[in-house]
C-alpha cells in the first residue's frame, strides 16, 4: 500500500462559504487502491471537503475555493476539465440510498445511457457486472424490470454502488455510506468496500470511527475545518499523534 | 466521568493495589524466612489465594471493557498493559509463597555466615524496593522512576550469578548445610525471577504512556 501512486492530491485548500471559511489550508495525498476515511465532529468539514473531490459545492451559493485538486495528475478545478467527464472519473455515494424512481435495470443503466452508449449488449453486460461487483445479482437477477424504490434500504444501496461502478470511475467518494443502514447490511457494504479498493480509490466520511478502523488504511482527522492529523490508520487508532486526534478517538472532547 | 473513564480508573487502581499486595507477601515472605517463622508462612498461603482471585477479576473486566468500549489509543494501550501486567504479578505472588515454602523444609537455622556471603538480605530488600517503586510509579505514572527500576534488576542478577561460587566454597567446610544451602539458591533464584518480572512490568508502564516498546531492547 505505501508504494502506490497517489491518485487524490489536495494543495493547501481553502474553502468558503461567503465569509465562513470551512476548510483551512488542508493538503493531502490519498493513494490509488486505498481507503482513506475521513473522520471528526459535525461541521469540522470532512464532507465539504469530501465534496470538493468532484466538484459537488460549484452551484453552492458564496463558494469559494483556493489551492488545486489534482486527479491522477489532473487539476480538476481547471476551466478545461468538464464537470461531466470528472463525474466519470469520480463516483459518489450518499448518506440515504437514492436510487432513481425506475427499474432496477434502468438505475444502473442511467450512467451509460447519459454518456450516449446505444449497445445494449453493451449495456445489459455492464449492468450485470455492476450488480455481481456489488453482490445484488443473485438478489435481483430475475426482477431487473422491478422498481428500484421496492429494494430494502441496504440492497438500495448496493444499487447505488453499483450505478457508480457501472461508468468504471477511478474514485469512489462515500458520504457516511451506511448511516442508514442495519449492522448486517453495513456489515455487507464493508466488505463491498474491501473488495473495491483492489480496483478502486476510495474516499470514505464516517461518523463510526470503528468502522473508518475496521475498513480504512489512512485515517484523516478534521476539527473546525482544519486538517489535525493524518496517518496510517493503526498508527492513529493505536498511537496517535496530536493530542486532539487522541481525546476525539477516546470520546473526551470538549 | 464517562462510563469508560471510571472503568479505566477501577482496572489502573486494581492494578496498583494488586502490586500492594504482592510487596506484602514478599515483606511477609522476607520475615518468614529469617525468622524461620512457619505460622507467617501460613499466612502468607492464604493471602496467595487472594492475589490468584484479584487476577481473576482484573482479567474479566479487561475482557468486558474491550467487548463493551472497544478501547483505542492509551486507553487500549493501557488494557493490554494491565492483561500483561496482573499475570506478572500473580507471578511475584507465587514466588514469595515459594520462597516461605522452603521454611517446613528446613530443621534448623539459617546459617547467619552464608546468609551473608550469598547477600540473601540484600536480595530480598532489592526486590522489595523494587516493588516499592512500581506501586509508586504505576500509581502517578512516573515512567522515570520506572526506568530507574531496570539498574535495580541488573544488581539482582549480579547477584545470583555469584550465588553458586559462594555456596560451592562454603560447602568445602560446611558440608552439613548442602540442603539448606540448596533450598537458598532455589530461594535465590526466586527472587532473581521477581526482578525479571518487576522489570516486565516496568517495560509494561512505559509501553502505555510512551507507547514504546522497550522489552529485549538494550537501551530503555
Amino acid at each position: 500500500m505505501e508504494d502506490n501512486k497517489t491518485m487524490l492530491e489536495a494543495n493547501n485548500i481553502d474553502v468558503f462559504y461567503g465569509d465562513f471559511q470551512a476548510i483551512k489550508d488542508v493538503s493531502m495525498k490519498m493513494k490509488e487502491n486505498s481507503v482513506t476515511a475521513f473522520i471528526g465532529p459535525s461541521g469540522c468539514g470532512k464532507s465539504t471537503f469530501l465534496r470538493v473531490l468532484n466538484r459537488m459545492n460549484d452551484y453552492v451559493d458564496g463558494f469559494g475555493l483556493k489551492g488545486e485538486i489534482l486527479i491522477d495528475g489532473k487539476k480538476i478545478y481547471e476551466k478545461s476539465i468538464k464537470v461531466e467527464e470528472l463525474r466519470k472519473q469520480v463516483g459518489m455515494v450518499f448518506q440515504k440510498p437514492n436510487p432513481f424512481p425506475k427499474s432496477i435495470f434502468d438505475n444502473v443503466a442511467y450512467g451509460l445511457r447519459i454518456q450516449g452508449i446505444k449497445d445494449k449488449k453493451f449495456i445489459t453486460e455492464r449492468v450485470e457486472t455492476s450488480l455481481k461487483q456489488v453482490a445484488l445479482w443473485d438478489e435481483v437477477k430475475d426482477e431487473l424490470k422491478k422498481s428500484a424504490l421496492a429494494l430494502s434500504g441496504g440492497q438500495q444501496q448496493r444499487l447505488c454502488i453499483a450505478r457508480t461502478l457501472a461508468v468504471e470511475p477511478s474514485v469512489i467518494l462515500m458520504d457516511e455510506p451506511t448511516s442508514a443502514l442495519d449492522p448486517i447490511s453495513t456489515s455487507k457494504i464493508e466488505k463491498l468496500i474491501f473488495e473495491l479498493k483492489k480496483q478502486y480509490t476510495i474516499v470514505i466520511v464516517t461518523h463510526n470511527m470503528q468502522q473508518a478502523a475496521r475498513i480504512s488504511d489512512e485515517t484523516a482527522f478534521f476539527y473546525m475545518g482544519e486538517l489535525i492529523e493524518f496517518d496510517k490508520t493503526d498508527k492513529i487508532f493505536t498511537n496517535p499523534s496530536e493530542e486532539k486526534t487522541e481525546n476525539y478517538i477516546t470520546g473526551r472532547f470538549g | 466521568m464517562t462510563q469508560l473513564e471510571a472503568n479505566l480508573k477501577a482496572l489502573k487502581e486494581g492494578t496498583v493495589e494488586m502490586i500492594t499486595l504482592a510487596k506484602m507477601q514478599l515483606q511477609k515472605s522476607k520475615q518468614a524466612f529469617l525468622e524461620k517463622n512457619q505460622d507467617l508462612a501460613e499466612e502468607i498461603f492464604i493471602t496467595e489465594k487472594h492475589l490468584n482471585n484479584f487476577e481473576l477479576t482484573i482479567d474479566r473486566d479487561c475482557e468486558n471493557l474491550f467487548a463493551l468500549h472497544n478501547p483505542v489509543a492509551s486507553d487500549l494501550r493501557l488494557v493490554i498493559a494491565i492483561l500483561k501486567v496482573i499475570s506478572d504479578i500473580e507471578r511475584i505472588g507465587d514466588h514469595a509463597e515459594g520462597i516461605a515454602g522452603y521454611i517446613a523444609e528446613l530443621d534448623k537455622q539459617f546459617e547467619k555466615e552464608l546468609f551473608e556471603q550469598l547477600r540473601f538480605t540484600e536480595m530480598f530488600d532489592l526486590a522489595l524496593q523494587m516493588l516499592d517503586m512500581l506501586e509508586e510509579s504505576f500509581d502517578k505514572e512516573d515512567v522515570s522512576l520506572a526506568r530507574k527500576i531496570f539498574k535495580l534488576d541488573k544488581s539482582l542478577n549480579e547477584i545470583k550469578r555469584a550465588s553458586p561460587d559462594v555456596i560451592e566454597k562454603y560447602l568445602i567446610d560446611n558440608q552439613d548445610v548442602t540442603k539448606q544451602a540448596l533450598f537458598l539458591f532455589s530461594a535465590i533464584r526466586k527472587l532473581e525471577r521477581v526482578g525479571d518480572l518487576s522489570k516486565n512490568i516496568a517495560e509494561q508502564l512505559i509501553f502505555y504512556t510512551e507507547a514504546k516498546v522497550v522489552k529485549h531492547k538494550k537501551v530503555k
